[in-house]
């Protein structure tokens, strides 16, 4: 090779505005580019879960917008509506409920299906979305993604440098049990 | 000498040298020369195959980016070993917004140029080039077998072209 490969690194730090789960000192962090209608990100969302059973407390898990809008029209409005459950504190909830009902993103009926399951204020949810209240947030996400070398959806980053392996579970963890090494904290 | 040298990892071209024009089909009626492009900033992605089974292969995200390339005014060329017609019906479906050449005959020649073409599996390297207004190449990058590079060695290269 004509230089040496090194990860990109991510460019804009975990910080305040991001959504996470798992305490905010955990010595490991997995940060997840994602589009709500890519079939390889719904693919690893019950891999993710996996991991976080699997490292407890250990981990932190951050999810950030990389909506892929020319291949996935519903993509965008996933995004939004996940963003407004934000802003209503229930951004978990919402980011589990699309993954788990991939194949209804768009269809009227998903509204009345979540609005018994999670507890929100709808009216105000369907005003958010409608009127994109949201839209530079997740223009900041993708631009940040952009920017740190996301090549796709998914793509993680481990303690801030782009993982390249594969998106399972045994692949996955061992680079995160890597890293808890190599940062001395394990 | 660009080329694959006496291991089987290219050599690519390094920033400094000038960027060997070239003349490659975009269209079955339709050719496309590097030439055209004077004046004005060019990134080159060599990429092995069309239809990788990702979301946001690296030539969608392209498309997807191009706003930001726009920003610098710069013209952006795919090129694989690929046939025209492969590459048609792939810049259809992932709607892409700038040509996919096919270096398709003779095969790889101008990936060979490059120091981008890959002999054992008769595919380009996944390689990128920015090019700055003279036709010079200014920044290069070969990325690791199955690793797609992203946009963000393009978009801090044409920020230094300045």
């Amino acid at each position: 090779m004509t230089q040496d490969y090194k990860a990109p690194r991510l460019t804009l730090p975990v910080g305040e505005r991001d959504h996470f789960e798992g305490p905010p000192d955990a010595p490991l962090v997995l940060l997840e580019y994602g589009d709500y209608q890519c079939p390889y990100c719904g693919a690893a969302y019950p891999i993710i879960k996996k991991v976080q059973t699997d490292l407890g407390e250990r981990l932190r898990f951050v999810f950030r917008n990389f909506p892929i809008t020319n291949s996935h029209p519903q993509a965008q409005w996933a995004a939004e509506t996940a963003e407004a459950a934000a802003a209503q504190g229930r951004f978990w909830e919402m980011h589990d409920y699309l993954y788990e009902n991939q194949p209804s993103l768009g269809d009227e009926a998903f509204f009345e299906r979540f609005e018994r399951k999670i507890k929100l204020d709808p009216t105000k949810l369907r005003r958010d979305v409608a009127q994109r209240v949201h839209s530079a947030r997740i223009q900041e996400d993708y631009m940040s993604g952009i920017r740190s070398g996301v090549n796709g959806t998914p793509t993680f980053f481990i303690n801030g440098l782009r993982y390249d392996g594969y998106p399972e579970f045994g692949p996955l963890v061992s680079a995160l049990r890597e890293a808890e090494k190599a940062s001395g904290r394990s | 000498m660009p080329g694959t040298g006496g291991d089987r990892k290219p050599t690519i071209l390094k920033p400094g040298s000038k960027a060997p024009d070239f003349t490659l089909k975009s269209t079955p009626d339709q050719s496309v020369s590097l030439r055209d492009f004077q004046g004005r900033p060019v990134v080159i992605a060599f990429y092995p195959a069309d239809w990788s089974p990702v979301c946001s292969d690296q030539m969608g995200l392209y498309a997807q980016v191009m706003p930001e390339f726009k920003k610098f005014n710069a013209e952006v060329l795919g090129i694989s070993v690929d046939g025209i017609w492969t590459h048609l019906a792939f810049a259809k479906d992932r709607r892409l917004n700038f040509p996919l050449l096919s270096d398709f005959e003779p095969k790889g020649a101008v990936s060979k140029a490059y120091g981008a073409y890959e002999a054992h599996v008769g595919e380009s390297a996944r390689a990128l080039f920015v090019l700055d207004q003279k036709g010079i190449i200014r920044w290069s990058f070969l990325s690791p077998d199955g690793v797609n590079p992203g946009a963000d060695g393009i978009l801090s290269a044409l920020e230094k072209l300045g």
